[in-house]
């Protein structure tokens, strides 16, 4: 898939520019220019939440929080008979809304796992797989620090001011994927 | 404005919790911020990568060549690039920023879109080949329709805050 996009951007845009007699080796050249500039204030900012964040991993914020979101998920997810495969989904949640993305992946794969052993159909997703995974691709992230970083690299006056926004759009995409979801489920049940 | 609250409060919450729980905040700090440079190396190549087709492409013209009039061609390869690669949809976010300004509407519009949208396909294959799943379903249509509304939610919201 991605090599197919890759190809696709990289030979149109080649073929069509020299078409057009634009100088596309300059562009060429011109783009790892623009990518360090990008770089050099994007990286410093993403790797100061990382170290903000694995503060609140270890001192066990983030354990305290899962913790809440728990019965939570429990309604969302009543297939689900397992605590282990619920642990792991609820933390891997909350990494997610804190934007732990490096932390929410291991979590992530472990809360398959447990959630196929209860898979008596194997090869074939559960239904609580696919409502973990619409929670975990439409889930909220409280601060997304990486938009921010690069509206930041652009000389943003006010690079916070999306936050808000985002959240309320981020919020309908998970309500309404987790809606689709459920009318999906009762469907399928009757 | 309220945004401007929300980092600081949190940075506050999180090393206030951390340190009267007693916990090395400083070098917990020192050890994530280590763990973020290595997972930021190795996304290096993959950005400088996506930086390099986006821009060939964006600077070819193809693509206001064929939604002229449009005053959202920057927006609609990047609604299609998100769920495939997160990299790919932020160096288009990237080239939003550098030919309108971050500020701009459609800056504002693609900074929301890029928040409220994931790489949907990318997760469903990553975990569901983790447990050989064959089959999943209605599990991309649900997922993509998450995105769907979550991008019609950023039209809307673009002209309530903007």
């Amino acid at each position: 898939m991605i090599n197919k996009i890759w190809f696709f951007l990289i030979g149109c845009g080649l073929i069509y520019g020299v078409f057009k007699g634009i100088d596309m080796g300059s562009v060429f050249l011109n783009s790892a220019g623009e990518a360090y500039s990008l770089l050099v204030t994007m990286v410093p900012l993403i790797v100061l939440w990382c170290g903000i964040m694995n503060i609140a991993s270890e001192s066990g914020l983030l354990h305290k929080f899962s913790s809440l979101l728990r019965p939570f998920l429990r309604k969302l997810m009543p297939s689900v008979k397992n605590d282990k495969a619920l642990d792991y989904v609820s933390s891997n949640v909350a990494a997610n809304m804190l934007g732990l993305g490096s932390a929410a992946t291991p979590f992530g794969l472990k809360a398959m796992k447990e959630l196929d052993k209860e898979n008596k159909n194997k090869g074939v997703a559960t239904d609580a797989m696919i409502t973990f995974l619409v929670l975990n691709t439409s889930g909220v992230t409280i601060i997304p620090m990486t938009v921010i970083a690069l509206r930041m690299a652009y000389q943003s006056i006010n690079p916070t001011c999306i936050i808000i926004p985002s959240l309320i759009a981020t919020f309908i995409s998970s309500f309404s994927g987790l809606l689709i979801d459920y009318c999906i489920r009762r469907k399928n049940a009757k | 404005m309220l945004n401007n609250y929300i980092i600081p409060f949190i940075v506050l919450f999180i090393i206030s919790y951390g340190f009267f729980k007693k916990c090395d905040i400083y070098d917990r700090f020192i050890a994530g911020a280590f763990d973020g440079l290595k997972i930021v190396l190795d996304i290096i190549p993959a950005i400088l990568a996506m930086i390099l087709a986006v821009n060939i492409f964006v600077d070819s013209g193809l693509l206001l060549d064929l939604f002229k009039g449009s005053k959202y061609a920057e927006i609609f390869p990047m609604i299609f690039l998100r769920p495939i690669s997160g990299n790919a949809a932020l160096a288009y976010l990237s080239q939003v920023y550098a030919t309108h300004g971050p500020d701009s509407f459609l800056g504002f519009l693609a900074s929301i879109i890029q928040g409220a949208t994931d790489t949907t396909i990318y997760v469903l294959a990553l975990y569901f080949s983790s447990i050989k799943i064959k089959n999943s379903r209605y599990a991309l249509w649900v997922g993509l329709a998450a995105d769907f509304f979550g991008i019609l939610a950023a039209f809307i919201v673009v002209h309530f805050f903007f």
